[in-house]
């Protein structure tokens, strides 16, 4: 499909698309009336948290919760004592003042979030916003977390548990094993410790091994041999992403000849009380299996000022095991005051393929060292590598990326494509490409640019009727193009909206 | 229509234009020739609002309002369009998905409501129709990749689609061959020579005159105007030159 194409859908499709969310909440609402009355009962659920700070004690706390068997206990106490012996990273463009990592919460994710009256009482830039990205009323209440409507906020929730009941059938029919990782971990054994830890190893980083000690939950997945999962995995997730924990732990298998597309995360910006934010994401994929993987993130990035906002440090890695298996990574990252984060790909099988899209905004004082690694180890594998760094404010966004070849793998091609979209004069926009190649017969391509925003662009779109943010996003979508449209196209209208709203201020 | 009146603006701390007053009414086409460097791009940009242009004497005002308070996409709210010289690329833009925006912040700006993808599509198709230019290109990035003669075509179409009340056209005529200039004063004729409609051509050719008949022409030099008739002028001048006439 060529790129014209596809810029003129867009148009047609955002009305079809609007017809598809009225359809949706239509068909949610009636899924809801007939499930409520099965489903209709609350509960308090009792709430126990560990003391602060991290300790062999709060590591058994937190498996003891969870219910989990001995051999789990051991790996998480292995990866902790080995924790100990760790010191974090400091080989990124990043500036990150000393964690103390006594001076935290490990479990006790459910009531980070402060209570509010009524929607009022929520920060109005937050609130701005949820209406600008067109988020109903009642969903807006739960993502703030709204105490008087904690009920709309069960509802919310049970609204989606009707969805995910049938979406969960439906699933279960295909033989598909979707569930948290706490339950998997009692309700398939063998499955997660295959896998759990082979693609990022429990020793690989300091964050990393943080994780695997003390993880509080996350979602597991399995497709079966040959399936094609019947529906993106996003929108259960979504409705379930109110209590993403902080040290969140994914693992995707993907097994011969199946295909599965995922969407991690939420257009919608959400106030955290965890500041440290340290998740493992691990995907294999074996024999002409595929996996899609679309990240859209926007947590708190800190005030104008650079004071507060989350530290993301997170360990995504896909194991293209099989031959002709096939991994894309897509991302979009608005959020976080610092951003640690590398989706990779280490492609073992003959033929196997690695793509990874990028969009990575920083504004004000944030801070993003974000980008991939393509490990090529299997004969003629290939990888393509496209990134969108848009800088603004006083930010600094690195893009970092290495492509390594070893010697036995023949015929391996690479394209890389960095630009760097620079707003103002006053930020900083840095390509640091590492390039590792073992084998005289690879391909490697690497084409990078940086631009600035042209007063000609600005001029000619405001000539035309549009005001000067809506100028400027225009111009920014249209530069990250090539990757908003690998996003599945719901997400693809909000991350053009939440790409304006994030550069909001930051002309003038 | 447009008033402007003693206009003084400079660029850079240069004094481009010099006083220049010109008066536009309802229905009618004004041309405007002169010379390289006489000021006739300045003009259509401190109409347009370019920042960088500074006016620092003088006024202009469009049906009645104090254009020189407004913001760019004010002025194109109220019904104003530059025909670029040189029109910009906008990658990754295409120049449906351009338009659309467009033309809807200038409907919310006037409080009208949004044109829906499928009544927008239409209006452009029809448009383009008007210009001889293939739907397909407007599905193709704003002006990437356009060649001269394309570019000017679709700076029409997007006049078509955004309906204004006030052209200026800032050598629309330069980089086309014979049959593109015939089909863009057509163009220009079915889309502004209506009653309530008024165009200002920044030319230096007598060329597209003869299919976009003015009814005034005046010479700038200097930064002023500083010889108005009808469209014997322009005969004249492509005859004797700037020198003799003006």
């Amino acid at each position: 499909m060529s790129q014209s194409d596809n810029n003129d859908q867009a148009v047609v499709a955002r009305a079809s698309q609007e017809e598809a969310i009225e359809k949706d909440r239509a068909a949610r609402e009636a899924a809801k009336s007939l499930e409520t009355y099965e489903f209709g009962f609350s509960s308090d659920i009792e709430q126990e948290f560990a003391e602060k700070g991290l300790s062999e004690e709060t590591v058994r706390f937190i498996s003891a919760k969870k219910e989990e068997p001995e051999w789990m206990l051991e790996w998480r106490l292995k990866a902790y004592r080995h924790w100990l012996t760790l010191t974090p990273p400091d080989w990124a463009k990043l500036n990150v003042p000393p964690i103390d990592y006594q001076d935290a919460y490990y479990y006790a994710a459910p009531k980070a979030k402060p209570k509010l009256e009524s929607l009022d009482e929520l920060d109005p830039e937050i609130k701005a916003v949820y209406d600008k990205l067109g988020i109903p009323i009642a969903e807006q209440e739960v993502l703030a977390g709204v105490e008087g409507a904690r009920k709309v906020a069960v509802d919310a929730v049970f609204d989606s548990v009707s969805v995910a009941t049938t979406f969960r059938k439906e699933l279960e029919e295909a033989g598909v094993i979707f569930r948290s990782i706490s339950e998997a971990i009692k309700e398939y054994p063998d499955l997660v410790k295959k896998w759990l830890g082979k693609v990022v190893p429990m020793q690989d980083n300091f964050f990393a091994t943080l994780n695997c000690a003390v993880f509080s939950d996350g979602t597991f997945v399995y497709i079966p041999k040959g399936v094609r999962c019947p529906m993106e995995l996003s929108t259960y997730f979504r409705i379930n992403a109110e209590n993403t924990g902080q040290f969140e732990r994914t693992l995707i298998v993907a097994d011969e000849g199946s295909y599965v597309s995922y969407l991690e995360g939420c257009t919608a910006p959400m106030r955290d009380e965890n500041q440290l934010h340290a998740a493992v994401v691990e995907l294999v994929a074996l024999d002409d299996a595929e996996i899609k993987y679309s990240t859209v993130q926007n947590w708190y990035p800190g005030d104008a000022n650079g004071k507060g906002g989350i530290y993301n440090f997170v360990t995504k890695r896909a194991l293209c095991q099989g031959k002709n298996s096939k991994v894309s990574w897509t991302q979009v990252e608005t959020g976080s005051a610092v951003t640690w984060k590398y989706p990779s790909c280490v492609l073992n099988g003959e033929n196997s393929v690695g793509e990874f899209y990028s969009v990575a905004v920083t504004n004000n004082y944030q801070q993003a060292d974000t980008g991939t690694k393509m490990i090529h180890n299997g004969k003629n594998s290939r990888s393509t590598i496209i990134s969108k760094g848009i800088s603004a404010g006083k930010s600094n966004n690195t893009y970092r990326g290495l492509v390594r070849v070893g010697a036995n793998a023949d015929n391996v091609r690479n394209f890389t494509q960095c630009d760097s979209l620079l707003l103002g004069d006053k930020c900083g926009a840095h390509t640091v490409p590492y390039i590792e190649v073992k084998n005289p017969s690879a391909q490697i391509e690497h084409e990078a640019t940086t631009s600035k925003i042209s007063d000609d662009q600005l001029f000619y779109a405001m000539q035309r009727g549009l005001g000067e943010e809506e100028a400027v996003a225009l111009i920014v979508n249209g530069f990250a193009k090539e990757v908003l449209k690998e996003l599945p196209m719901e997400f693809a209208v909000e991350a053009q909206k939440l790409l304006a709203i994030s550069l909001e201020g930051s002309v003038g | 229509m447009l008033k402007i009146e003693n206009l003084h603006a400079e660029i850079d701390g240069k004094q481009i234009l010099n006083g220049l007053t010109l008066e536009v009414g309802a229905g009618e086409v004004h041309a405007i020739m002169g010379p390289n460097g006489a000021g006739k791009s300045t003009l259509a940009y401190v109409l347009g609002g370019r920042p960088g242009y500074e006016v620092t004497e003088g006024s202009v005002t469009f049906n009645g309002e104090d254009m020189l308070e407004l913001e760019p996409h004010e002025r194109a709210a109220a019904g104003l369009f530059l025909g670029f010289q040189y029109p910009v690329e906008i990658p990754g833009v295409s120049n449906v998905q351009f338009l659309r925006e467009a033309l809807n912040s200038q409907r919310k700006a006037r409080g009208e409501e949004p044109l829906s993808g499928g009544e927008f599509l239409k209006l452009a198709k029809e448009k383009a129709g008007l210009l001889k230019l293939d739907m397909e290109m407007l599905k193709r990035n704003v002006n990437v990749g356009f060649s001269g003669g394309e570019k000017k075509r679709a700076e029409m179409v997007q006049m078509g689609i955004l309906d204004p009340k006030l052209a200026i056209l800032d050598e629309t005529d330069s980089g086309l061959d014979i049959d593109a200039l015939r089909t863009v004063g057509e163009g220009i004729n079915a889309i502004m020579r209506q009653p309530d409609k008024a165009v200002l051509l920044i030319t230096h050719y007598q060329r597209l005159l003869d299919y976009v008949q003015p009814d005034k022409v005046h010479i700038l030099a200097k930064g002023q105007i500083v010889k108005t008739g009808g469209p014997e002028l322009a005969l004249e001048l492509e005859r004797e030159g700037y020198e003799a006439v003006a």
